[in-house]
């Protein structure tokens, strides 16, 4: 069994210890130059570097089958282990769509087959993403995918009874459904936050209550029949509100936000530059705001990239022709480093909890989102803070290269990743 | 001036000014035998209409032609565009043929601007109209009529002018580059429509918003009516055509509420009956006609200041054609007063 040695790390940001993992496990935890039986170990020097447990993404498209133009599940789950991450969630808006047993397992095998990084797929709430006959939900549980997250991300399940079913359905086997909230009447024709910029750009408005009323019927829904729901991307200031009001309650809400949405904000469509396309869209400073508060308190449980690779055609042309997305997973620790740690709102504990515990506990992942201590699985993540650097796409080793952040600079770097005790990535670079 | 004219924005008052004032000059071109002059020999205008636009269509072939310009016109339909090929595509085609300038009518907001920035091709875009964005012409041409009659001479603005618009905002091209224009020329803008067809956030507009037309008209100095779609009345924007024009329409009653002096003014095309009266199109304060002619003034001076300069020529950049244009302002207009016309195209 191949071991490593981890020198002088600062375990989720604390003091600096020494890692040893043995085989798939985490052999010991000790402190940093107590000697550790490192006899014929590989030595990962980390002094400064900052190891957390694997990240955990919810919402992940790996695009295969179907747009293996855009990524495939071993270029996606490659990305994936560039940015840390040690499992991710399939989303299944795929073709064909994710909405049955064989296609489930068939992303799982892939994501086997790669090795990168642990493939849990997420799978269809309705036949074909239609929104009006469940898709086989047992099924797809007890496939080997053993599928407990469920979303149609992508459209919203807007019928309030199709998505009641759903959620009391799921309840069998403690699945959870992921609404991607946004109600399809108020946002026909949208291409951007609805605002000051839109009315000035004279692009088709998103309003913000077309997302925040989906997640208020919701959340009443999920409280009506008990069961869990999760908003996927939150986007704006009334939503944190009505999810820190459901949570008040005790109903078993969670939430992620996206990385972008962290940072990002409408000014930049100014530009026409479908680069900043996405859905739900780009918002206000004022959103911005409240989403990192509603991150740091817990209101929001965690980070999901939203990865959303399109090839160049999809966005090198006019706005309204542009496909919606951004790639994420190769840059998400650094935009969470720079908006939450940077800015004193989050610790590295933080981090892991928002962006490794709650994830895994949300998805009731086996063996991810594990404490770094003797006898866990080493899925390991090591960061280096102190790197700056500018963002260059044609680094990417993602199929898709459409990302918000080219030529920004931004902190931190992945230099390390461990799925099950083996090094993903290596000196920055997947192994 | 800039190198293109995307938005009305981009125009500072003095650059707004002299294309008035250049648009002054070249309107005599029209009362000549030979309306032509060699200014724009040898350049290459495109004219790439991704919509239906007679009108705008011809009015920029009319002009960039009395410039003597080359002008190819590019229409969407029966061309390779119809076979689905990309705006880049189609743009680094023009460019391989040397287009000088693009003309540029697109049902995206923001095309026009892609086309400028994104590299693909290296001459000037002009934005004749883009989505529910902006239409800088149709702002310049209505400018240009409501200086001649509510402050004639050159070298002003519209200082104090009160100008109202009225109609659907929300959609509208021509309401967002009238607002900025307007704004900057100095006078003063109200908006008059029903609520759903004003855009969220048009607060920070520079103008005044107002639901009451009867209020606003006795302060106006002129009256621009919008076309307003009667398909808009499904997606419920308002209840009905007869209340849309009840509440929101011109109709003679209204218009003898306006002060003596008042334009009517319609971008056109224009729905008799619903935003405005056949009375009120026909009378002799509508310059619905005045303004289609002095469009061709317009995008005359506009192709001549953003492409003048000898064939082969860089285009201006921002900063030279902006010292220009300052320098410029204060004197007579050069080329096309001392320009003859052209001889040898009888």
């Amino acid at each position: 069994m191949s071991k490593t040695l981890i020198r002088g790390a600062q375990v989720l940001g604390g003091e600096a210890r020494d890692v040893l993992i043995d085989g798939e496990t985490i052999a010991e935890v000790a402190e940093a130059g107590a000697a550790l039986p490192a006899d014929g170990a590989e030595v990962v020097e980390a002094a400064g570097h900052i190891l957390l447990p694997g990240l955990v993404d919810l919402h992940t498209h790996l695009r295969e089958p179907g747009r293996e133009d855009s990524e495939t599940v071993l270029t996606g789950t490659r990305a994936a282990a560039k940015g840390g991450f040690t499992a991710v969630h399939a989303m299944a808006n795929t073709f064909p769509v994710a909405d049955t047993a064989g296609v489930v397992e068939q992303v799982w095998r892939l994501g086997r087959e790669s090795g990168y990084c642990d493939v849990q797929p997420v799978g269809a709430v309705t036949v074909g993403l239609e929104g009006k006959q469940l898709a086989e939900l047992g099924a797809m549980h007890e496939s080997a995918a053993g599928v407990v997250v469920f979303s149609d991300d992508g459209k919203c399940v807007d019928d309030a009874v199709i998505m009641r079913r759903a959620l009391e359905y799921v309840k069998a086997f403690d699945g959870v459904v992921a609404q991607h909230a946004q109600e399809p009447r108020l946002t026909e024709g949208a291409q951007m936050n609805e605002g000051v910029v839109s009315a000035e750009l004279g692009l088709g408005g998103w309003p913000a209550a077309a997302e925040e009323s989906v997640i208020a019927r919701d959340v009443l829904l999920a409280a009506h029949v008990d069961s869990r729901v999760h908003i996927c991307h939150l986007s704006t200031a009334g939503s944190v509100e009505i999810v820190r009001w459901a949570k008040s309650k005790g109903w078993r809400v969670t939430a992620e936000v996206t990385p972008h949405h962290l940072l990002l904000t409408d000014e930049l469509v100014r530009s026409y530059d479908p680069v900043y396309k996405v859905n739900p869209p780009l918002r206000t400073e004022t959103d911005v705001r409240a989403l990192r508060e509603a991150l740091a308190d817990g209101t929001i449980d965690c980070v999901a990239t939203d990865h959303a690779p399109h090839p160049q055609e999809d966005k090198d042309c006019e706005w309204a022709a542009a496909a919606m997305g951004m790639v994420g997973l190769e840059t998400a620790l650094s935009v969470v480093q720079q908006t939450m740690v940077d800015t004193g709102l989050l610790d590295w504990s933080g981090v892991a909890d928002r962006m490794s515990f709650r994830p895994a506990a949300i998805g009731r992942l086996d063996g991810h989102g594990r404490p770094v201590a003797p006898g866990e699985p080493a899925n390991l993540t090591l960061l280096d803070p102190a790197y700056r650097g500018r963002v260059d796409p044609h680094s990417f080793v993602s199929r898709s290269r459409n990302t918000p952040y080219a030529g920004r600079e931004l902190p931190g770097r992945v230099t390390h990743t461990f799925l099950r005790g083996r090094a993903t990535l290596a000196g920055g670079e997947p192994a | 001036m800039k190198r293109h004219l995307i938005s009305a924005a981009d125009l500072s008052r003095d650059d707004a000014v002299l294309i008035l004032d250049t648009a002054e000059e070249l309107a005599r071109i029209a009362d000549r035998p030979i309306k032509k002059l060699p200014t724009l020999r040898g350049r290459t205008v495109v004219n790439l209409f991704y919509e239906d636009s007679t009108r705008t269509r011809i009015s920029f072939e009319a002009a960039a032609k009395r410039l003597s310009a080359d002008v190819i016109n590019f229409s969407a339909k029966g061309s390779s565009v119809s076979k689905g090929e990309s705006l880049k595509d189609t743009a680094l085609t023009l460019e391989a043929m040397g287009a000088d300038a693009v003309v540029i009518r697109h049902h995206d907001s923001g095309a026009p601007h892609r086309l400028a920035t994104s590299g693909w091709i290296n001459g000037s875009v002009v934005n004749a109209g883009d989505g529910t964005h902006e239409h800088p012409t149709q702002a310049l041409l209505d400018a240009f009529t409501m200086r001649r009659h509510l402050a004639p001479g050159t070298g002003g603005g519209l200082d104090g002018r009160r100008i109202t618009v009225v109609g659907d905002i929300l959609h509208s091209r021509v309401a967002r580059s009238n607002v900025l224009l307007l704004h900057t020329l100095g006078a003063e803008v109200t908006l008059v429509a029903p609520p759903t067809l004003v855009p969220v956030g048009v607060e920070r507009w520079p103008c005044e918003v107002s639901y009451d037309l009867d209020a606003v008209l006795p302060k106006s100095d002129g009256v621009m009516m919008l076309r307003v779609q009667r398909e808009r009345m499904n997606a419920a924007f308002f209840p009905t055509e007869r209340e849309y024009a009840r509440r929101y329409g011109l109709d003679g009653e209204r218009m003898a509420r306006m002060p003596e002096h008042a334009l009517v003014m319609h971008p056109g095309p224009m729905n008799r009956g619903m935003e405005i009266t056949a009375e009120v199109a026909d009378s002799p304060r509508c310059t619905a006609v005045e303004q289609v002619a002095n469009g061709v003034s317009i995008r005359m001076a506009v192709l001549y200041l953003l492409l003048g300069g000898a064939p082969g020529e860089a285009p201006p950049t921002a900063t030279a054609a902006g010292a220009t244009a300052t320098a410029a302002a204060g004197k007579a207009v050069p080329a096309p007063t001392t320009a003859r016309p052209e001889e040898n195209d009888r």
